[in-house]
């Protein structure tokens, strides 16, 4: 592999991170679907190299799923969902910007401590694409916990997901990956038909511990 | 690909799908619901004497098969259970046709992955099939649509996501440690290959898989703390899809799990996954039986229980040994017949009672005596007392790990004690005393619970030596 191949994937990848940074300081969901959306266009350029450089012609299918589907319909389908329930467009955090990002770059040292001194047969590509993964998988997990708002947790939830597809292309030569991202692909498109047919808005409105409990029938 | 009995187990299901999904009438759609179920029962007895050979996508062997066999003949008890169960919602206007055409549909895509992940022999394939497995329950929990149903199916959906999220990194990282030593082909995936040479794969990298794979299916077999979704799922569903979650996918994640066990230890230079399980298995034992406490809805409690169990069984198996597999196994097939005959039961009490609050139910022994008393007994059954199944498998349990571990042991009978007397504290006021609530007659199915109650107890007077000899073959194979 030429330096050069090496060297894009790389960038690719490292783009990925940072943006799920930017994702994590986002606190109105309109831009929050934007930067998604952009995760989304970086996930596919990056699959779409990974299939040129290791002569791999399937893997254009998950970038052209990433492309379609991810980087356009469900950013759309959220824009458009958010209109129709008329969501709050603030997302509640439960911990501030500053806590949050401090916490990410932990996960990201976390993340790289762990996957290089584990992989070190692997070849040099593979390990840093799956530090990186791992990376967008545990800053998608905290993405999660600090938003109280679905629609919030959802992108984080795709955003891990982006993490996955990102580990398992660039593991190269690996079987199913394609049958895999489409299983997943259904899987998002559950949720977000899910927020849309729940009608989980009162979810939106009040996410207080008290409401919570009521829910579980433990305080009645 | 000529017709056996795996592709019977996959085939029936899907095929009795597609029909239930365009048959209007609900009365023809759960009978034919039963006669899917009893096919596929009997497809996989068949496993028991022939089986077709490993393939690169489908597997059958001792280990598996025992799981096929207590998936799909709890799955056909359960539906003839959901017969009347699904009749009454009707009547009493909980479900309305086109609901109920949707939920003997799922009833089957819900067999079907839970068959296709017993009987995947590629790690790829089983993560799929427990996907949709996710999927399907999801659909079922949240099929009242009441405020607490949605909210139910929407934390199990992200938790269980999540949780599916992870076995993938898992499933990933355990390509990574095979593709130096198979190279870059389908077999990298099968799981046959992969355990015959395991012993050359990076152990580094097979630890970091398996704490994945443990975080992610552990979320979907409901191990503490990562059993939040588990209450609510269970006690917001129809009371069929309470048993089968109980019974049945629990389960089947922690087969996974076990495939995964067996994977690490066929190298030598991985972590001992023991130690792993038997702390999250202590952990949800305890903490679960502390919760059967304050509990003030029924399925809510048994549901609780359900976490105990699963702590329990996790916690053989990572004590591991000839004994102590014998005992999880031998618990796990005892805890889904009690536990699926126990929501039968309570599936009926609610719908007498109309509701699941346990302050609301009482004297159940006088005002329905077969329903009490069946409460009853299951409830003798799942707290362990003698002479029933569940005794003999936890007292296997606590004598060997008395033998191995006894500080571990102590916590094992510390648990299983508190959870017992919770247990018996919240269900006195519901069977005896004095009668509350409706107490109109029920219309209920007894056959499905006391056939389930019957075999446990057979089970803990008297255990036939071929069922013996097949566990203990089967708690070979887990090494």
């Amino acid at each position: 592999m030429s330096r050069l191949d090496f060297d894009i994937a790389h960038l690719l990848a490292g783009t990925l991170v940072l943006i799920s940074f930017l994702e994590l300081y986002q606190d109105r969901l309109y831009s929050l679907l934007n930067v998604y959306a952009l995760h989304a266009l970086t996930l596919a350029a990056s699959v779409a190299w990974q299939a040129f450089i290791q002569d791999a012609p399937h893997l254009y299918v998950t970038a052209a799923i990433a492309l379609v589907f991810k980087a356009i319909v469900i950013p759309v389908a959220l824009h458009r969902i958010i209109v129709r329930l008329g969501i709050h467009r603030e997302i509640e955090k439960v911990v501030g910007v500053g806590a949050a990002m401090l916490a990410g770059i932990g996960l990201v040292a976390l993340a790289m401590v762990v996957m290089l001194r584990v992989t070190h047969g692997a070849d040099p590509l593979a390990r840093e694409d799956l530090a990186f993964a791992l990376s967008v998988v545990l800053l998608g997990l905290l993405m999660m916990v600090t938003r109280r708002n679905a629609v919030g947790q959802v992108v984080g939830f795709m955003s891990l997901e982006n993490g996955l597809v990102l580990a398992a292309t660039g593991a190269k030569g690996m079987p199913l990956v394609v049958e895999i991202s489409i299983a997943f692909s259904i899987l998002i498109a559950f949720i977000v038909i899910g927020i849309f047919l729940f009608r989980i808005r009162e979810r939106f409105d009040t996410v207080d511990i008290a409401a919570l409990d009521r829910f579980r029938g433990e305080r009645r | 690909m000529s017709f056996d009995a795996l592709s019977g187990v996959l085939l029936i299901p899907v095929v009795a799908a597609a029909l239930l999904a365009t048959l209007p009438n609900y009365r023809v759609s759960a009978r034919l619901n039963v006669a899917a179920t009893t096919l596929t029962l009997l497809c996989a007895l068949s496993l028991f004497f022939k089986r077709p050979p490993p393939g690169p996508y489908l597997l059958a062997d001792d280990l598996n098969s025992t799981f096929i066999v207590l998936t799909t003949f709890v799955g056909f008890t359960t539906s003839v259970f959901s017969l009347s169960y699904i009749g009454h919602e009707l009547e009493t206007g909980k479900l309305t046709p086109p609901f109920v055409r949707f939920y003997h549909a799922m009833y089957q895509v819900l067999m079907f992955a839970m068959n296709l992940a017993l009987v995947a022999n590629n790690i790829g394939l089983m993560w799929v099939a427990i996907e949709l497995a996710t999927l399907t329950t999801v659909l079922m929990v949240g099929i009242y649509r009441t405020h607490e149903a949605l909210e139910a199916a929407w934390k199990y959906f992200i938790l269980g996501s999540v949780g599916i999220a992870l076995a993938l990194f898992g499933t990933i990282l355990v390509y990574m440690a095979a593709r130096p030593v198979i190279g870059e082909n389908l077999d990298t995936l099968v799981w046959t290959v992969l355990v015959s040479r395991a012993g050359d794969f990076d152990p580094a990298l097979l630890d970091l898989a398996f704490v994945f794979l443990l975080l992610g299916y552990g979320t979907k077999v409901g191990l503490v703390p990562l059993h939040a979704w588990l209450p609510d799922a269970h006690a917001e569903g129809p009371t069929p899809i309470s048993a089968v979650l109980s019974g049945l996918l629990l389960n089947v994640a922690l087969y996974a799990l076990l495939r995964f066990k067996i994977l690490l230890a066929a190298n030598a230079g991985a972590l001992a996954p023991g130690p792993l399980m038997v702390t999250l298995g202590l952990l949800s034992l305890v903490f679960a039986a502390f919760m059967l406490y304050r509990r003030r809805d029924i399925k809510r409690m048994f549901a609780y229980s359900s976490i105990e169990h699963m702590g329990i069984i996790t916690f053989a198996f990572g004590i591991g040994g000839p004994l102590a597999d014998f005992a999880g196994l031998l618990h796990m097939t005892m805890h889904s017949l009690t536990k699926s005959a126990i929501f039968f039961a309570v599936g009926h009490i609610a719908q007498v009672k109309g509701t699941q609050r346990i302050a609301d139910m009482g004297g159940l022994t006088q005002t329905h005596p077969v329903l009490g008393w069946g409460l009853m007994l299951g409830v003798v059954a799942i707290a362990g007392l003698p002479p029933l199944g569940i005794f003999m498998s936890e007292f296997l349990l606590v004598s060997s790990t008395f033998a191995r571990a006894p500080l571990l042991a102590i916590i094992l009978v510390f648990g299983l004690l508190v959870g017992l007397a919770g247990m018996f504290l919240r269900v006195n006021g519901i069977a005896f005393g004095e009668p509350r609530g409706p107490s109109a007659k029920a219309q209920a199915s007894y056959v499905p619970m006391f056939a389930h109650l019957s075999l446990v107890l057979g089970a803990g007077i008297y255990m036939p030596a071929a069922l013996v000899a097949w566990f203990q073959n089967v708690a070979g194979l887990l090494g």
